[in-house]
């Protein structure tokens, strides 16, 4: 029974999408993981000398009062990862197969999986060196164990709370809140977390205590699934109470309301489209490394350009590149009924000018950081519209990902949407803008190189119509692979 | 209205589809049967302009479907659930459909309400998204988002299947309506060998690609349909 059960992994390991791909980005996505697995291997070997050296002799001491994030961020990363067992068990209900096997091995399935597996990669070796290092085999022994059962803990309760968003945005939160109050040193909650972490190292035998709590939660894991084993219950795909909006108020946008409203809803409704939200909402802060000075690398002036653009847009980049992509699921209904491109793409362009406006108001909090600081969020602002509205319109037309709306995952990028035509795109998008500032920075003033900037926004926004009916072309000649493309589903 | 010649399909040297010629008349009530593979998807995805032919081209009203997005206005069709948009309710969609093909609200609305029985209350009001209404359901959304707009040709593939008996009886009126009454021309195709020949005037067969029978509906078609199938299926016997 069970070699059919791992038959059946192995093809569905083998023939996912995934892994579909050209024989190049194959061999990419093995260097990737590979060497992921060395930087955890090096971490492992070189974090105790290193750490020994530049921080703290006792490098035990700084790695425990940092776990805390370690596990927490360990959570986040599976939540967003790694996918549920009961995905693919609907077909094996009807099979002559004792549920509390199905649940079995759904569950142990996730325990083998790369994402519970890298751990030892880091946590095996740091173990080695700290027993080499001369601490006693027995305390280091329990530490580890601890360690690695925490690991498993995170891995039995991401199964509970994966479908619930509100305890992960929940989670996400108490980590901003407690990682800002450790920064500006108002609340330190590592000193609360350490002592925990290093009673597992000074009294082993407390390791008991983690195993045991992977245990239960393992147990109830495993009760929780096996009690919602139907398809009214657990395994049921979730339905949302719709809301009608009929949007009246963007009647105003005259004949391009019709794909506006739609697209406001398709961003409301869905939750990939919403993840994305929540990214650009990230991207406001991203300046926050540039203007508070604390990467020194960053210190160049062109590079308030660079933050400038990406603080404003966001939502732009994100959103922006997989124009049309968002519409894959149905775009054989676009393309037999009687779309006006131009209208379509302009409705996407004024989503993306609207949301470019809007989060330049909010970002004028950086204003706290002098008018340097807004006056390249403003100016990035006016670039994005100008010019990069136009640049990731152009470049998502060379894009063919279908975008399952449904599910959040893969929010973070897609391989595929990275291609050679879209990082030349990038070159306009970012590398442009920098070095017009740098040449009115140096030439004259910062003032000039902010001008030179916002002009050459304005000067984009006359090319609008010409941009749009080169992507129009584009859409028209590549309709049909696109089709086939987007019907390639999973 | 519909003018096939030379038509032909084909990947990497597998030919799925080859119509030498057929022609549909407006308001004629087209009906393609045939079994799995036979190409009706194919024919119909060519119609729409979905897929490009290898050879040959589609005349839709005069208007080459492959060169000229021309035949948009006045062509209609519901084929699967990719010409669904899952995130809408049932309504907004409508809407959004009519605004596409130049209704107003109330056009559409007037529309729906003629569909009231057909829809047996299990689609508007429901607050329900589209991609969260059964399969039956979502089928009546699309087949009648395809009557938006008075289209001139319309397009079912499979519409009777997924569909509950009473559904199905008013399905074949409506159809029949549009094209004795209104003068539109309905394609459609079916599994269900009863439903078709209740429902069109022309059935043609399609078997590996070929049009095999093309048959004007009279009483005896039926049983001569059923012949044929039967008669593949005794020919499939025999070969194994």
């Amino acid at each position: 029974m069970i070699k059919q059960f791992i038959n059946l992994e192995w093809k569905a390991f083998t023939r996912s999408a995934s892994f579909q791909v050209n024989l190049a980005l194959k061999i990419l996505m093995v260097f990737g993981a590979f060497f992921m697995l060395l930087y955890a291997l090096g971490a492992g070997i070189g974090a105790y000398y290193l750490i020994e050296e530049m921080v703290d002799p006792e490098p035990l001491k700084i790695i425990n009062q940092f776990l805390i994030f370690y596990f927490i961020f360990d959570l986040v990363f599976k939540y967003f990862l790694q996918k549920m067992p009961i995905v693919n068990i609907k077909p094996l209900l009807y099979l002559p197969l004792k549920k509390d096997q199905i649940v079995k091995f759904g569950i142990n399935k996730t325990m083998i999986s790369f994402f519970n597996i890298w751990h030892a990669f880091f946590f095996i070796p740091f173990s080695i060196v700290l027993i080499i290092e001369g601490h006693p085999f027995i305390n280091v022994l329990g530490w580890h164990l601890a360690m690695l059962a925490l690991v498993y803990c995170n891995n039995f309760i991401n199964i509970f709370v994966n479908s619930k968003d509100v305890v992960f945005f929940a989670v996400i939160g108490v980590i901003a809140i407690l990682g800002g109050l450790l920064y500006f040193n108002i609340f330190d909650v590592t000193q609360f977390t350490a002592p925990i972490f290093s009673a597992f190292y000074n009294q082993p035998y407390l390791a008991v205590i983690p195993i045991v709590l992977a245990f239960v939660l393992y147990k109830m894991a495993f009760k929780y699934f096996r009690e919602n084993f139907y398809l009214d219950a657990g395994l049921a795909k979730k339905v949302d109470i719709a809301e009608t909006d009929t949007m009246d108020y963007l009647n105003r946008f005259g004949s391009i309301s019709t794909f506006l409203k739609n697209d406001i809803k398709l961003i409301k409704r869905n939750k990939r489209s919403k993840m994305t939200i929540f990214m650009s909402f990230l991207f406001i802060f991203y300046g926050l490394l540039f203007f508070t000075g604390s990467i020194e690398v960053y210190d160049g002036p062109f590079w308030r350009i660079f933050a400038g653009i990406f603080v404003s847009g966001g939502f732009l980049f994100s959103f922006g590149q997989f124009v049309p992509s968002w519409d894959s699921a149905y775009y054989p209904l676009l393309m037999s009924q009687n779309i006006r491109y131009k209208e379509y793409l302009e409705s996407k362009w004024y989503l993306m000018v609207i949301a470019t406006v809007f989060t330049t108001i909010i970002a004028s909090f950086y204003l706290y950081f002098g008018w340097q600081a807004y006056a390249a969020v403003v100016v990035g602002a006016i670039y994005n519209i100008g010019v990069n509205s136009h640049m990731v319109l152009w470049g998502g037309a060379y894009i063919k990902t279908p975008i399952d709306l449904t599910s959040a995952k893969k929010a973070f990028g897609d391989k595929k949407s990275f291609n050679v035509k879209t990082l030349l795109l990038t070159i306009p998008k970012l590398v442009l803008p920098m070095v017009i500032y740098a040449i009115g920075h140096f030439a004259y003033s910062e003032v000039l190189g902010f001008a030179l900037v916002a002009i050459t926004g304005l000067i984009g926004l006359l090319f609008k119509n010409k941009v749009f009916s080169i992507i129009e072309k584009i859409y028209k000649s590549e309709k049909y692979k696109t089709l086939v493309a987007y019907k390639q589903n999973n | 209205m519909i003018i096939t010649s030379n038509l032909s399909k084909t990947y990497n040297s597998n030919t799925v589809l080859k119509i030498d010629s057929l022609e549909i008349p407006k308001g004629q009530s087209f009906g393609l049967v045939g079994n799995n593979g036979a190409g009706k998807t194919t024919y119909f995805s060519l119609l729409l302009d979905l897929i490009q032919p290898t050879t040959g081209h589609i005349k839709n009203n005069n208007v080459l479907v492959n060169e000229s997005e021309d035949w948009k206005p006045f062509t209609s069709a519901f084929i699967d659930e990719t010409f669904l948009i899952g995130y809408l309710t049932p309504e907004e969609y409508f809407y959004f459909i009519g605004e596409l093909r130049g209704q107003n609200k109330a056009d559409v609305d007037a529309l729906l309400t003629q569909f009231q029985d057909f829809f047996h209350g299990e689609i508007l009001n429901q607050k329900k998204y589209l991609r969260d209404l059964s399969k039956g359901n979502q089928k009546k959304a699309g087949i009648v988002a395809a009557l938006i707009g008075n289209p001139e040709v319309i397009i079912l593939d499979e519409p009777f299947a997924n569909l509950d008996p009473t559904t199905q009886i008013r399905l074949k009126e409506i159809i029949r309506d549009l094209a004795h009454k209104k003068g539109v021309t309905v394609l459609v195709s079916s599994h269900d060998l009863l439903h078709v020949t209740d429902v069109c005037e022309r059935i043609v067969v399609l078997e590996k690609g070929h049009v095999i029978k093309d048959l004007e509906t009279n009483p005896a078609t039926l049983k001569e349909l059923e012949a044929h199938f039967s008669g593949t299926a005794m020919a499939m016997q025999e070969e194994e």
